[in-house]
């Protein structure tokens, strides 16, 4: 468990694990590890896209989420969204007009923090898959038990008992929030506090995305 | 210039300048974009120099974007009118003309199939329109270009690969010259075509290369040693 504590927040985290191009056939890939909860992504692109699907000036984002049993429901088609908001945000789309770049998650194991566990593999996949951009994202949950109490990257335990769950995705270069998706009742001031946590708590995981590139790259070296 | 060579850059960092002169011009390779009076990094990878002003990002990339001048091998897909519809890996076909080829004129067309190999180079290759091949350089000479492939292998590799196999003087070639003769022909869209005297000689060898790009150089050298024994 990582534990980092300042200004009198306690961010804790589960432990990391990433690995990356680890399928053979897509054009980027990689698993990431949030304690037990555990995603793969796959990236293509830039491909052909249909003449239906095209834009002008920029590459057609798809993102695919396929759980672990059963087929896609709203939900998937909601966290979709979630995921490809970010992802646009920060993908240099526009140096591929014409094209289509596909992002596909598979749901290895879920306990709790599910939404950030994506946002952290897709963002792990494009830099995999050498795509451009023009910051990193990862995602940070928080879940606000019913003390009031704020507990980051919760188990699903954990977000089952809590009264309100935040997921936000930040970005790398200013901690902005690029996107937000809340479930439940929190005051102003708790989403306040909630933001102020993830952005510290983003900070140890960009660190994490630098240590794994380094290992990747110190092959090559 | 105040940048870290042969680090690992990840994205979204910008390429500070200390007070360096202001007339010095530096070059941006792939991997580095211009954002007003900054250089940001927009890929992952180790960012290397080149005397005297050239900075470019070396990333692990599988996917090829067509970029003008370089030399590919595409497979030809159709023939519509004037003009040969070829996949080249991209987002998009690329298009080459009947008339791109050497000695070729309205009369006297080129013998060329659909399934056919070519070795081509980029005539226009950029985002906004369909990329470009011809098969003769700028005097019209084939100069090595054409059409290809009869009785050999077509595999792909990773980008890097092939960069690495294209630099002069590179470990790799020598180790394979001293192994079998076999004729190579390495597009930058990460294909490799490869023909020796025996299928197996033409499998062994397509092997060899791919897996050369993940070991290391002394791994590489032992289990070059261990076909020329005739050992595998």
């Amino acid at each position: 468990m990582e534990v980092c504590s300042s200004d009198g927040f306690n961010v804790t985290l589960r432990e990391f694990g990433c690995e990356q191009c680890l399928l053979s056939r897509p054009d980027g890939s990689s698993s990431f590890i949030q304690g037990d909860t555990s995603v793969l992504a796959a990236v293509y692109g830039p491909a052909e896209v249909k003449v239906s699907k095209e834009i002008y000036d920029r590459a057609t984002l798809e993102v695919v989420i396929q759980t672990k049993v059963g087929l896609p429901s709203v939900k998937e088609r909601s966290q979709e969204q979630c995921v490809r908001e970010t992802c646009e945000a920060s993908l240099l789309s526009s140096l591929h007009p014409r094209s289509s770049l596909t992002l596909i998650l598979q749901v290895l194991h879920n306990d709790g923090s599910l939404l950030s566990c994506f946002l952290n593999a897709a963002c792990m996949a494009f830099m995999d898959a050498g795509l451009p951009m023009s910051c990193l994202f990862c995602g940070v949950t928080c879940a606000i038990a019913s003390d009031g109490q704020v507990i980051t990257d919760p188990t699903a335990t954990q977000e089952k008992e809590s009264r309100a769950l935040l997921t936000f995705a930040i970005d790398s270069t200013e901690q902005k929030v690029l996107m937000s998706s809340t479930k439940g009742s929190f005051s102003v001031h708790e989403l306040q506090e909630c933001i102020a946590i993830s952005q510290m708590a983003s900070e140890k995981i960009f660190q994490f995305y630098r240590e794994s590139v380094q290992r990747r790259y110190s092959k090559t070296l | 210039m105040c940048l870290r060579v042969s680090e690992e850059e990840v994205l979204g960092i910008v390429l500070e300048e200390t007070n360096g002169s202001v007339d010095e011009k530096i070059i941006c390779g792939p991997g580095l974009r211009r954002n007003g009076d900054d250089v940001v990094v927009c890929k992952s990878g180790v960012l290397r120099h080149k005397n005297p002003n050239l900075y470019w990002v070396d990333s692990q990339q599988r996917r090829y974007v067509p970029v003008k001048g370089e030399s590919v091998i595409g497979i030809v897909t159709t023939k519509s009118g004037d003009v040969f519809k070829v996949d080249v890996g991209g987002s998009e076909q690329a298009s080459l003309s009947y008339l791109a080829f050497e000695g070729a004129t309205k009369r006297n067309r080129p013998n060329v199939q659909v399934g056919d190999l070519v070795y081509a180079q980029f005539l226009i290759a950029n985002k906004d329109m369909e990329p470009e091949l011809v098969c003769i350089d700028s005097s019209g000479r084939a100069n090595g270009l054409g059409v290809f492939g009869a009785g050999g292998l077509l595999f792909k590799g990773s980008l890097g690969l092939v960069r690495r196999l294209l630099t002069p003087q590179n470990e790799i070639l020598k180790d394979l010259e001293k192994l079998y003769p076999c004729e190579l022909v390495l597009g930058m869209n990460g294909r490799l075509w490869v023909r020796a005297a025996t299928v197996q000689k033409t499998l062994i060898v397509a092997n060899l290369l791919e897996s050369s790009e993940n070991m290391s150089a002394q791994q590489r050298r032992t289990l070059f040693k261990r076909v020329a024994d005739g050992n595998l």
